[in-house]
């Protein structure tokens, strides 16, 4: 048992909130191949792989800033209703104003920053539970999506459309692949590398034991053959399709944000009011501050991914963004984030979305209607926190145990790593 | 007194926590009508004997007898004591504030058949029950919108609708003034006539004085003795002297302090109650610190110490009202913690594991915390300066853990202390105002810790220890404040400093 963890350990650097990641790629994994051998081989398809990561592209972008939210210690339940009044609005603009769309953009990211301060006030410096709040501006910018829109659904034009049905160009030489996409698989393996380099030298730095030269192979060898899989399916797809741009954007806000949270003095501050506010407080955060930007932060992200989903079907209408707050939220749940606070992680929340994504589309592909889906998911969900609160409850951290069990003696390594650095772009929607 | 048939004998009690002792072979003995104060320190085993008594430490967890009404008693749960009429009443009242009198006094044992409460019958009884303990309120008030003294008396009602014979009552005038205290002492007297038979746990030795007929006093978990306070002519001295006469050992690492001048001041600070607002938590407190110098502040619980120190540390406690901190000469203003950590101000709390630490960190996270900038370069945390940090402290203050990765929750008490410390330690404080620095942690790691603050007053820090052990602060300090009730009530000098002195102005608010 202690083999395996001192292994879990150095594969994955890190602390119980990293074991708990580790079994959720170990089911990732295991959802994937479970759906790729049920469906045929539909499921890692090239065609699939890219209409996987488009349609849920959006709900990641919540979940990144859901993440934090919770981690604050608060929830947000408007997130579909934001994303609906900005693509209402955008929309508008940019047909009766014929306002230009990276304008258009802007201005949908703008709105978004001051539904978000609307809400942060109140939530940071009144102090209304922000359930209740995000419950109130669910209503409230659900009710002014509608009244905008006389409920109609008002069509966006072709550039705009780009950010998200739109893909990686084809450019340079026949290769019988997409370029550009395979540049990026190879910007990517190449991010892989360096970063396992440079984790050695830190370790170094520190003067601390760095882990044995083979099991950074076997942390950079994995996801190289999952990342050199995965673009060669995104790149070998029908001519005109590619990796999507919403997938681009999606990666780059991935490793925007885990950068923050996870290395910089704002994001640590995040984790210490969900953990101990009052703790916080007496260490000098500024507790106000931080759920005042925490709030403000998941409405931004909320009205982009509006933005995204109106592109991606075309036009805004009545009915978008419905029931979003779920999918994010359960996300972030199943990633492994503590109820009360204080704990998970950026690539964590991206496997969770990742699971359900997958589970979804699995189930569709096998022609599950879309009732027993709801029901599947509902107890994933169930099942996730349950696992999560018993361990919580023995006061150790067993889910590695009790997954490992039987495997004790393989190595589980080689097929668990692919997607552990959540981080790089292209690898997360890879891995579906 | 003395010839009054015994109710209960508590015989040979011991209990032990894993690696404390906290009740040695300790023998109470209370007659039926009258009462009987508990005396002693804190931490000298008051509270626990009472849990014993009361069931909260079942029977078979703790070694002894309790004989009651002439019968051994083994109570599983607090229900069975209470089921003999044993009922106790703690600091903390255990009230439910949106609900109102009548539910309050018959919660968990509502008058009715089946389920279903007789609210006339529960109406009819709460009222005599008022009346019983003098309170002169409506029934369906709410408990939110009576004052703490009301409450007191509501807490007591419900122990007479348990049917009371003996009723224990922990520091039962810790939170109220002096009106409403005088009001609950009358009151146990009248009891008293009627029969019911009083403990009372308090720290206020001129009540004990006043209203007790005998006197239990307790330290380091033994009984030292009991005094029959009419035949013995007892006063507040003679309970001081039990209640501390013991020798310092040599607990302390020798130290000889190097006092430089006056570099911190404090100037009739005034901080009201932050949820009562006409009560003061300070009332114009001045006092000053040295460098190099070790400063104690004594006094009781509740006496206002933490209120004091929280309220100079960026106003985090209460409503500030007046007053000025005078730093190296100069007025300055902290408004929030950042403030104050900026201006060189540390408070390491009393409840480390609520006040102190993230218990989901790390322990390097946690050491950096409170200075994030100084292992940082434009908001974003260098890694390999962190952990060195963290490892300086590891090694200095021998942390006891394999790795700076380690989990904060998973220590034990003192190596989280340490942390704490730590943690405040990597601000470069000027001034450190530590809240019992030593709480709940075993001897050895105390005595690290007094090592630790000392080497922090000779870099010419100056440092505060508040603490309710007197022994820690006389042995530690190099100067110490008696406050009482928010009042700081003396200066005391080392070489002046014996327990009975400081007891005596912990206690009355005559200034010395």
């Amino acid at each position: 048992m202690s083999r395996v963890k001192e292994l879990q350990k150095s594969l994955f650097a890190g602390t119980t909130s990293n074991a708990r990641q580790f079994g959720m790629i170990f089911t990732l994994v295991a959802i994937v191949l479970l759906f790729q051998i049920l469906t045929d081989g539909l499921t890692l398809n090239s065609s699939n792989l890219i209409s996987l990561v488009s349609q849920y592209s959006y709900i990641l972008i919540l979940a990144i800033g859901m993440l934090m939210v919770i981690v604050a210690g608060h929830i947000d339940l408007s997130v579909g209703s934001v994303a609906a009044v900005v693509g209402i609005i955008v929309a508008k603009v940019m047909q009766e104003y014929d306002l230009a769309w990276p304008l258009a953009i802007v201005l949908g990211l703008l709105v978004g920053a001051v539904i978000g301060a609307w809400q942060g006030f109140w939530v940071a410096y009144v102090g209304v539970p922000a359930f209740i709040v995000t419950l109130a501006g669910m209503l409230l910018f659900r009710g002014m999506n509608q009244y905008i829109g006389s409920a109609n659904t008002i069509p966006v034009p072709e550039g705009f459309r780009e950010i998200g049905a739109g893909f990686l160009p084809e450019v340079g030489p026949d290769t019988g692949y997409n370029n550009p996409t395979l540049l990026l698989g190879l910007l990517v393996c190449v991010a892989v590398v360096i970063r396992e380099w440079r984790a050695r030298r830190t370790r170094r730095e520190m003067a601390a034991e760095v882990w044995p030269m083979w099991i950074s192979v076997i942390r950079v060898v994995v996801p190289l053959i999952v990342i050199v899989f995965a673009t060669l399916r995104f790149a070998g797809g029908r001519v005109g399709t590619s990796f999507p741009i919403s997938g681009i954007i999606l990666g780059v806000l991935v490793v925007i944000y885990s950068f923050i949270t996870r290395n910089t003095a704002g994001g640590r501050h995040i984790y210490a009011v969900g953990g101990n506010a009052r703790a916080a407080e007496l260490s000098g955060v500024k507790l106000k501050r931080v759920n005042f930007l925490v709030m403000l932060n998941m409405s931004v992200l909320a009205a982009l991914a509006g933005m995204i989903f109106v592109a991606r079907s075309a036009a805004s209408g009545p009915q978008d963004g419905l029931n979003w707050e779920l999918d994010a939220i359960a996300a972030v749940f199943i990633g492994g984030a503590a109820v009360s606070g204080g704990l998970g992680t950026i690539s964590g929340s991206i496997v969770g979305g990742l699971v359900m994504a997958v589970l979804n589309n699995g189930l569709q592909l096998m022609g599950v209607g879309i009732d027993r889906v709801q029901m599947i998911k509902g107890l994933v969900l169930l099942l996730a926190v349950a696992l999560d609160v018993y361990n919580k409850n023995r006061g150790h951290f067993s889910i590695i145990g009790s997954l490992m069990r039987p495997f004790r003696r393989a190595a589980p390594a080689a097929t668990t790593t692919p997607i552990e650095s959540g981080q790089e772009p292209a690898k997360t929607p890879v891995a579906g | 007194m003395s010839d009054a048939p015994v109710l209960l004998e508590m015989r040979g009690i011991t209990k032990e926590f894993p690696g404390v002792k906290a009740l040695s072979d300790v023998n109470l003995v209370v007659r039926k009508g009258e009462i009987h104060a508990i005396a002693g320190e804190n931490g000298a085993g008051k509270s626990t004997l009472m849990k014993v008594l009361s069931g909260v430490y079942p029977y078979g967890s703790y070694t002894g007898q309790i004989i009651y009404q002439g019968a051994e008693c083994r109570f599983s749960d607090i229900r069975a004591s209470e089921q003999a009429g044993i009922v106790i009443i703690h600091q903390e009242l255990a009230l439910v504030p949106g609900m109102s009198i009548t539910e309050n006094i018959f919660l968990g044992n509502e008058p009715g058949r089946g389920g279903v409460i007789d609210w006339k019958a529960a109406n009819r009884q709460a009222l005599e029950l008022l009346a019983r303990v003098g309170l002169q309120e409506d029934p369906d008030t709410l408990i939110k919108d009576i004052g703490v003294g009301k409450q007191q008396l509501v807490e007591i009602a419900k122990a007479f609708a348990k049917n009371v014979k003996l009723l224990i009552l922990d520091e039962p005038t810790a939170a109220l003034n002096e009106t409403d205290s005088q009001h609950l002492l009358d009151l146990l007297r009248g009891f008293k006539q009627r029969g019911v038979t009083s403990i009372i746990i308090s720290h206020k030795l001129n009540e004990i004085a006043q209203i007790a007929d005998s006197i239990t006093i307790l330290r380091d978990g033994r009984t030292i003795e009991t005094l029959d306070v009419k035949a013995d002519g007892v006063d507040e001295d003679r309970i001081v002297r039990g209640m501390v006469g013991r020798e310092l050992h040599s607990r302390f690492p020798d130290h000889t302090p190097t006092i430089g001048e006056v570099f911190f001041e404090v100037r009739d600070w005034t901080v009201r109650h932050p949820i009562s607002p006409d009560r003061l938590v300070a009332k114009g407190s001045s006092f000053t610190v040295r460098r190099g110098e070790i400063v104690g502040f004594a006094g009781l619980m509740g006496a206002g110490r933490t209120e004091l120190a929280m309220s100079l540390f960026g106003r985090s406690y209460g409503t500030y009202v007046s007053g000025q901190i005078i730093k190296d000469g100069k007025e300055i203003v902290l408004r929030s913690v950042s403030d104050a950590i900026r201006h060189g101000l540390a408070y390491v709390s009393e409840d480390r594991k609520s006040l102190g630490l993230n218990l989901l960190d790390d322990i390097k996270t946690s050491i950096v915390s409170a200075k994030l900038a100084k292992v940082s370069r434009r908001g974003v945390v260098d890694p390999v300066a962190e952990h060195r940090a963290a490892e300086g402290y590891r090694t200095s203050l021998r942390i006891k853990t394999p790795t700076v990765d380690e989990g904060v929750g998973k220590l034990s008490g003192g190596n989280q202390q340490k942390v704490v410390l730590a943690k405040w330690m990597f601000t470069d404080p000027d001034l450190l105002i530590l809240d019992e620095p030593t709480r709940g942690i075993d001897v050895g790691a105390k005595y690290e810790i007094y090592g630790i603050i000392q080497q922090l007053a000779d870099q010419g820090k100056g440092v505060i220890v508040i603490s309710s052990e007197l022994p820690e602060l006389i042995g530690l300090c190099d100067r110490i404040y008696t406050v009482f009730e928010g009042t700081i009530t003396g200066c005391v000098e080392r070489r002046d400093a014996d327990p009975e002195r400081l007891m005596k102005q912990m206690t009355s608010a005559k200034k010395a």
